[in-house]
């Protein structure tokens, strides 16, 4: 093959133009950050629940990950996802309550071992039966989005009546393993301590998901999946693979943010997940259908905002995201980090 | 004349790419009836006709992203499509889209089909099945389509979708060609681009043309097809209605006139 001087010769003296990351979204967290400062007047209790709000978006993050590549890459509306969550939360007291001598112990590293053992055991369980859930529920149905709202609230329906028969359909206690239960002080902020081990585990799956979809060619063909699912195809791929194995790994996720969410409630009920179903679908609609970087950014701007109504005006917590929805999308219609060709 | 050599018929070649009747229903719309042609290898064959003739309609069939309600399309002698293509069950002929692409066929769709929030370079990664990085790229083959394409090259590591849509044409046919294939489906790849780039992509599908590389090449530009076509096909409502050399259809005004309606002006 030979070289041939030909199309699009451009000037050597014109500069190779950069891509610039849009840092925005970031600064926006930051303006939220910073109004709610002299809202909440105490300096002390700000930073407690900023760090606050952002452990629970860290937690949010997690469950809603799954959801974000499910629906952007797979283009399902699966309202089942809060099925994954409370399985996540139910497996986590079984766990707990079969490591008992773990849990109660005063001691880190066994209180460690056992949350760990937990969201191992809630990822895997939770992963299995949405291999079940794509199989039986949501294939006949790709396509055809209004179908797919009707049979996965009908799955999730159906999953939460599994899961009383169970686990009974009374609550149950989830209380965090004994050292990590109360709070730390870090300067004049006060953080539990549940809650920083729920940033580690986010930052930690945060990386994850970073590393798989940017350093990896699987993540690339998630990547342009969530683009062009045909052009993927006509480049030979089997994107149905995929879109099975992208389906189970966001019903681990959504079993591991179950896990966290209910040590965070410390109550697990049938319907912890549908609780919190709708917060998932206003993060990834602010952070724009897909993007797991506006997955993060979402779910941390909610998880800030929540704290913040919810002290100055509790009664108004569930609206401020919603508000905060309506605003992002006024700004960015796509979200705020739009997936191009969706 | 020697009578052994005398009675031994000249040898065919069998044709890469062979449609034989192929019927292509789109919902309730019959777009393909009984469309007729083959791909002789290592040329490049024109698919000509009017808007709404069923040229890209052709190309999807092929490719298996529209199942065929009746007839065969066969590559190499293997059947590929035909009705219920696109499932993906090959003990039956009947292969799914990634199962066509990976017996060698490459496509650029009209809308290029390029990813817009993916970089150059990941885009052509993409295309290269065997390669799980972008160090595992053929270095040699890639210095050759910087050749062809030099903005590329420029533009490496820039998102594709801030490309001119000339070069995102570019990246489309050299993301096709990352890895050697064995056929390649191009759609209107001059498709509202400038009559300047237009040349530039001539000059570079020349080239390709010269590593014989077997092309069907779906154009409206008739200029562009009188460059670089060996053979022709045309399409009318869905069926083929001229198929032959391209430099009989190129010398024959009246015969354009006919097929595709061409002026005299058009030639100029």
């Amino acid at each position: 093959m030979s070289s041939v001087a030909t199309p699009l010769q451009t000037p050597a003296s014109e500069a190779i133009p950069k891509s610039r990351f849009d840092a925005r979204p970031l600064a926006l967290m930051a303006v939220l950050a910073l109004a709610a400062w002299p809202l909440v007047g105490s300096s002390s209790t700000w930073l407690t629940l900023t760090t606050a709000g952002l452990a629970m978006g860290m937690i949010i993050f997690i469950t809603a990950s799954g959801l974000t590549l499910v629906f952007g890459l797979m283009d399902v509306l699966n309202f089942g996802h809060s099925l994954f969550i409370a399985l996540g939360a139910f497996i986590a007291t079984s766990i707990f309550g079969w490591l008992t001598g773990w849990v109660s112990v005063s001691s880190v590293g066994h209180n460690l071992a056992a949350v760990f053992v937990a969201m191992l055991a809630a990822m895997v369980l939770a992963g299995v039966m949405g291999l079940g859930f794509e199989r039986i529920i949501v294939r006949p149905v790709y396509g055809q989005h209004l179908k797919q709202i009707l049979v996965t609230i009908g799955g999730a329906i159906i999953g939460e009546e599994l899961i009383k028969v169970v686990w009974g359909p009374a609550q149950i206690p989830l209380s965090p393993p004994e050292a990590l239960r109360g709070s730390l002080l870090l300067g004049n902020a006060t953080v539990e301590k549940l809650r920083l081990v729920a940033v580690v585990i986010g930052v930690v799956v945060l990386l994850g998901l970073l590393y798989t979809l940017n350093r990896t060619k699987i993540g690339l063909l998630i990547r342009a999946g969530v683009q062009d699912r045909e052009m993927v195809e006509s480049l030979g791929y089997k994107i149905r693979r995929l879109f099975v194995g992208v389906f189970a790994a966001g019903s681990a996720l959504a079993g591991l943010g179950g896990c966290l969410w209910g040590m965070n409630q410390q109550i697990v009920t049938p319907q912890i997940g549908g609780q919190v179903n709708v917060l998932l679908f206003i993060v990834i609609i602010i952070g724009g259908l897909g993007s797991t970087l506006g997955c993060l950014v979402g779910a941390l701007l909610v998880g800030l905002m929540s704290n913040y109504v919810g002290f100055l005006a509790p009664k108004l917590t569930m609206f401020s995201s919603i508000g905060l929805m309506v605003a992002v999308l006024l700004w960015r219609p796509q979200g705020l980090y739009p997936v191009t060709n969706r | 004349m020697n009578a052994t050599t005398a009675a031994v018929p000249a040898p065919m070649t069998e044709p890469l790419l062979r449609l034989a009747g192929v019927h292509t229903h789109i919902g309730a719309y019959h777009i393909l009836h009984g469309v007729d042609f083959e791909v002789p290898a290592g040329q490049v064959t024109m698919l000509l006709g009017r808007n709404g003739a069923g040229k890209t309609t052709t190309l999807r069939t092929i490719m298996g992203l529209w199942a065929a309600s009746q007839g065969s399309v066969t590559f190499d002698g293997q059947p590929i499509g035909g009705p219920g293509a696109g499932t993906g069950d090959a003990s039956r002929g009947r292969r799914g889209t990634p199962e066509i692409a990976q017996l060698g066929i490459a496509y650029v769709p009209e809308n290029m089909g390029i990813f817009s929030d993916l970089s150059v370079s990941e885009n052509m990664l993409l295309a290269a099945r065997a390669a799980s990085t972008v160090d595992d790229l053929d270095a040699k083959r890639l210095e050759w389509l910087f050749g062809l394409f030099p903005a590329l090259k420029k533009f490496w590591l820039y998102p594709a979708g801030k490309l001119s849509g000339g070069q995102k044409q570019m990246l489309a046919i050299a993301r096709a060609m990352v890895e050697p294939r064995r056929l390649l489906l191009i759609d209107e790849p001059s498709k509202g681009l400038a009559p300047a780039i237009v040349q530039n992509l001539i000059a570079a599908l020349r080239e390709l043309k010269r590593t014989e590389t077997t092309i069907l090449l779906v154009e409206q530009n008739f200029a562009m097809a009188k460059a670089l076509g060996d053979r022709v096909a045309v399409m009318d409502d869905g069926r083929v209605v001229h198929r032959g050399p391209m430099s009989e259809l190129a010398e024959d005004a009246g015969l354009q006139h006919r097929l595709l309606g061409l002026s005299l002006e058009a030639h100029t």
